[in-house]
């Protein structure tokens, strides 16, 4: 007994999870049971400890189809459409081997969305590395763009957006986050509402079941496999994004064809979460038989086949009468298929090898009746005086132009063309804005619509302030998506986090929910999934806490879509206000090296506002231009509109700010637009209407950028600095 | 006259990303756009056949080596070599190096990496499905996306490619000059696309399905499927 | 009978080759002054059932010709398995 105590917490259960275990089953667990029950309940497939918060989250809204607790989120954009979108981590297998980690979290993700019946036409990647001045850290950034392209581009999705942020406390634990968006004709989205019968067959279809991915119970190895454990068991999941374009192409398939009662993939916890889950839904039991699970070597024990995380499987749910044509569509896109169970009455997950019952556990159990923590939290220490220190009040040496120089040349700013010139971002021919845009626009087939996307994280806001943070996240997501003229619907997450039982973490992610929730609910975008990360450190250094946003717009007609890039002859404005905020700006890292001060306030109320403003704006077709006031204030915003349309500018900065605040303020509810001078009036009345401060600040034209007695330089100048100083980090 | 519109066949294997792209921009062009597949002995009486890009079979062995063994690949062979138009794009272009049925071969880009770019052709002669009726020297914008997309040969091979006219479309600058840096994957002679002696086959990195509808992009695709499609129509009436 | 063989796979000589060149502007900043001349081919295991080992190095060399290569710009090399060492 004693050296089976030992065992549930080798595989990291704690004497309470394993109390519970014992009550589920009226008995001690085996080590097959005990095995499925350490990867369900893990922290990464149970939420144990985000559980209690998450449920703070607004999850409903009139257009919400499907919330939390599925594969993805569903949204109903009309016409009898459904778009279906989730993020997810693939930070900690990148750390390791880059471009698989990133390649498979491709992979896994573009499943997520297509086990909902929706086609992915959409791929977004947030990512975060150390400073690139160390090779190891290129070296983790080459290699993860090099898997996201490698999966993405050979899959026929296009990426059409994310971000890339560098700071020293991702140096160690970079963080990789994808997020995929699919398409579905709302009634034939395959949820966990569609009606699942008794004795309809478990079908396993795609690649073989190997040892992948089962570090985390591999203890459990007899002790014959014990001697080479390294070699047969690679903790490394390798994509094979071929198999994973004909399982799209399969499952959709299937889909359209209306065949199947149910359809999960096979991420963490392998086989054991997607039958537990399976079963549990449709609130019966289950019978699987690990004879009939095609193998890569033969020799995988029980709990191997029902834990690996072998990457290009999927689990349909298919009534008998409809099975063989099932495999038939395998048959037609090259995939080996199984029939490998059941679906029984009662509540039983039963498993089977070589006739013998090796597991019985409840589904529900497994599935929904993990541990939930309520984790202690406490601010950590030294956060007051990050605070206290505000570069708002420093004094910078460098003159306002080459501030600007130095701003749009740093890693965070500059622009990342050189790596997303390594995504293929127009396959599928619905690409209307792509990478570099405020948003992303993709036109709907067979619509005039196209959704809008963005994907943001405001990592210096929120280590300062990580209420600030996540909010600011938020409302930056949608002021990018409303910048195109759409209407922000809803969004998914990504909550990358340190290690949850250290109380300063937990607070951490405790305050970011709530500043996500608060936002949330004044934008009306209710938060359809996600996906949390934590443990992301590496002794006692975590990373920041980064909630990712991914925000979905909708705009009614994509030949309205509004652009950032200035031509000539139009008139400039700023809208919304700008306040004396350099606290964990952009300038204050570069000129002074230091992340600190208070975050820039959040005004909910004048975010939306903006946000009506520009969505009414573009709508009246009266915006010749628009873009987001983020990192590097109106100083960056005003450059990159200009490098963009390779079009110069004169302006006069607004308000009395001294030059330095003035330029690089990172204030909210901000953004930059252009307006043809006939235009100029209805401009100004739909803004004074709905209560948005906007000064006339000046006009486009012209070679240079001109911000009058403050800053003179040359588009071409600024384009230099925006554009050569990323290829050039990376070059070493 | 035979007064309906040329019916232009898209091929999907395993692993084609562009195809519906390609039916797309074929029907955005007024043709008909006609599904092929690879497992089957039948081009369905098509007038033309367009060989899309993506990834058959992973590309994993080399680009374009394994779907040159495809079942359609004997018709398209045949349907080639009595003088159908056959044009293919990217992945296309590379299975048709493979087959034997154009001259080269592509391998890595330069740079070594994936390149997705807006970039300039030029058109080089007016032999082949794509740019009859075009003037050379004609500048189109048009995307690239591709991992190996480099066109090499050996120097006899090459000598004779550019000797006998073979060179379709070359990478160029905006103005048309040749210039090492628009040239996005190291090509040898900037060789965006070539055509057999026959000047029916056509294989050209660019994506030209890519380029046709404005509300996405540039529009240097349309003279050339239009093109196509009028070598389509020109058979359609000889029939 | 098994017979195993592995199939070099190289690049023509003259052709450029772009792996190899990446290779070799590496190798001098970690300290290999002294390398020239790399290039990146690769190598394909396989095992065929024939009655005997010279008719199935004949049959990896129809493969190698009609599928592992391309001639246009590739050579191949067969090599049994008692020349690879195993």
């Amino acid at each position: 007994m004693s050296s089976e105590e030992a065992l549930h917490r080798r595989l990291g259960l704690t004497d309470e999870e394993l109390g519970a275990i014992v009550a589920a089953l009226g008995r001690d667990p085996n080590h097959v049971e005990l095995a499925m029950y350490a990867a369900m309940w893990s922290e990464h497939c149970s939420y144990k400890s985000s559980k209690a918060h998450l449920r703070t989250l607004p999850t409903e809204g009139p257009s919400v189809l499907v919330g939390p607790g599925q594969d993805a989120g569903a949204v109903d954009v009309g016409d009898g459409l459904a778009v279906v979108f989730k993020m997810e981590s693939h930070s900690h297998p990148s750390a390791v081997e880059p471009y698989q980690g990133a390649a498979t979290g491709v992979g896994g993700i573009v499943r997520d969305v297509i086990s909902m019946g929706a086609r992915p036409i959409a791929l977004l990647d947030p990512l975060r590395f150390g400073p690139l001045t160390q090779e190891r850290n290129r070296w983790l950034l080459e290699g993860v763009v090099a898997g996201i392209g490698g999966y993405g581009n050979c899959i026929g999705v296009p990426t059409v957006g994310g971000e890339i942020h560098l700071a020293e406390p991702h140096s160690s634990n970079p963080t990789v986050n994808v997020m995929c968006v699919g398409v579905a004709p709302s009634g034939s989205l395959i949820t966990s509402a569609r009606p699942v019968h008794e004795g309809s067959l478990l079908v396993l279809f795609g690649a073989a079941t190997g040892r992948d991915g089962i570090g985390g119970v591999s203890v459990l190895a007899s002790r014959t496999l014990e001697g080479d454990a390294g070699e047969s068991r690679p903790s490394v999941q390798i994509g094979d994004p071929f198999a994973g374009k004909l399982l799209i192409e399969a499952s959709l398939e299937m889909a359209e064809a209306d065949l199947l009662e149910g359809l999960q993939d096979l991420g963490g916890a392998g086989l054991t979460c997607a039958a537990s889950e399976s079963a549990s839904r449709a609130r019966l039991g289950a019978e699987l038989d690990l004879d009939a699970v095609p193998l890569r070597e033969a020799d995988l024990e029980a709990f191997e086949i029902l834990t690996s995380e072998s990457q290009e499987r999927m689990l349909a749910i298919v009534h008998p009468g409809r099975l063989d044509e099932v495999l038939d569509v395998c048959r037609r896109w090259g995939l080996a298929s199984a029939v490998i169970g059941r679906l029984v009455p009662g509540d039983a997950l039963q498993v089977r090898r070589g006739g013998a019952l090796v597991a019985e556990v409840p589904a529900r159990s497994l599935a929904d009746e993990g541990p939930v923590y309520a984790r202690p939290m406490l601010p950590p220490p030294e956060r007051d005086d990050a605070i206290t220190d505000d570069p708002t009040f420093a004094t910078y040496g460098s003159s306002p132009a080459d501030a600007l120089l130095a701003v749009l040349s740093s890693p965070n700013v500059a622009s990342k063309r050189c790596v997303w010139e390594q995504y293929d971002s127009i396959v599928q021919g619905g690409t209307v804005l792509g990478p570099g845009a405020d948003a992303a626009l993709i036109r709907i087939e067979g619509t005039l619509k196209a959704i809008a996307l963005s994907s943001d994280g405001k990592g210096r806001f929120g280590m300062l302030d990580p209420y600030l943070g996540a909010a600011h996240a938020v409302a930056e997501a949608a002021r990018n998506v409303a910048c195109t003229g759409a209407t922000p619907l809803a969004i998914t997450n990504c909550l990358n986090f340190g290690n949850p039982e250290r109380p300063e973490v937990m607070w951490q992610f405790a305050e970011s929910i709530r500043g996500m929730a608060d936002a949330c609910r004044a934008f009306e975008t209710p938060v359809t999934g996600g996906n949390v990360s934590f443990y992301n450190e590496s002794g006692d250094s975590a990373i920041w806490p980064t909630p990712v946003i991914g925000m979905l717009g909708l705009l009614q007609d994509h030949r309205l879509a509004v652009r950032s890039a200035f031509a000539e002859g139009l008139l400039v404005y700023v809208l919304g206000e700008t306040f004396p905020e350099l606290g964990g700006s952009e300038l204050a890292e570069v000129e002074l090296g230091v992340v600190a001060g208070r975050p820039p306030s959040l005004d909910l109320d004048r975010e939306v506002a903006l946000q009506r403003l520009l969505i009414e704006g573009a709508r009246a077709d009266l915006l010749r231009s628009a873009h987001d006031c983020g990192d590097g204030g109106l100083g960056v915003a005003f450059a990159e509109c200009a490098i963009a349309g390779r079009t110069g500018f004169a302006v006069s900065m607004p308000g009395s700010l001294p030059p330095h605040v003035g330029l690089f303020s990172e204030s909210g509810a901000r953004a930059v637009i252009s307006v043809a001078p006939a235009r100029a009036g209805e401009l100004e009345e739909l803004a004074s209407a709905l209560h948005v401060p906007w000064a006339r600040v000046g006009e486009t034209g012209g070679p240079r950028i001109v911000f009058d007695g403050v800053a003179d330089v040359t588009v071409e100048e600024a384009a230099a600095a925006y554009e050569e100083a990323f290829p050039k980090l990376l070059a070493g | 006259m035979s007064g309906r519109a040329p019916r232009i066949g898209v091929v999907t294997f395993p692993g084609s990303l562009d195809d519906r792209d390609a039916l797309r921009a074929v029907r955005f062009m007024g043709g008909e756009g006609v599904a092929l597949w690879h497992g089957d002995r039948d081009l369905r009486g098509v007038d033309a056949v367009i060989l899309p890009g993506g990834f058959s079979y992973g590309d994993y062995l080399r680009t374009g080596a394994i779907a040159r063994f495809a079942v359609v690949m004997e018709e398209v062979r045949a349907f080639a070599e009595r003088g159908g138009p056959v044009v293919g794009i990217c992945n296309g272009f590379q299975i048709l190096c493979e087959a034997g049925l154009l001259p080269g071969a592509l391998i890595r880009n330069r740079g070594l990496r994936f390149v997705c770019r807006w970039v300039q052709v030029r058109v080089e002669t007016s032999l082949s499905p794509l740019t009859s009726g075009l003037v050379p020297g004609e500048i189109l914008r048009v995307p690239v996306k591709h991992g190996e997309g480099q066109f090499v040969a050996a120097p006899d091979d090459l000598r004779r490619i550019e000797g006998d006219g073979l060179v379709v479309f070359r990478y160029c600058a905006p103005d048309g000059a040749l210039a090492d840096e628009a040239n996005v994957n190291g090509s040898a002679g900037s060789v965006a696309g070539v055509r057999n002696p026959g000047g029916n086959v056509v294989g050209l990195m660019p994506h030209p399905e890519h380029a046709v509808d404005p509300d996405v992009g540039a529009t240097g695709g349309q003279p050339l499927l239009a093109a196509l499609l009028e070598t389509a129509l020109a058979r359609v009436s000889a029939a | 009978m098994r017979h195993t063989f592995e199939v070099l796979v190289r690049l023509k000589p003259g052709l450029l080759d772009p792996q190899g060149k990446a290779v070799e502007g590496a190798l001098p900043a970690m300290g290999w002054t002294n390398v020239t001349a790399v290039r990146v081919g690769k190598h394909v295991e396989l095992t065929v059932e024939a009655p005997d080992e010279a008719s199935a190095r004949t049959q990896v060399e129809e493969m190698a010709r009609q599928l592992l290569s391309n001639p246009v710009i590739e050579d191949f090399q067969i090599l049994a398995a008692a020349d690879v060492g195993r």
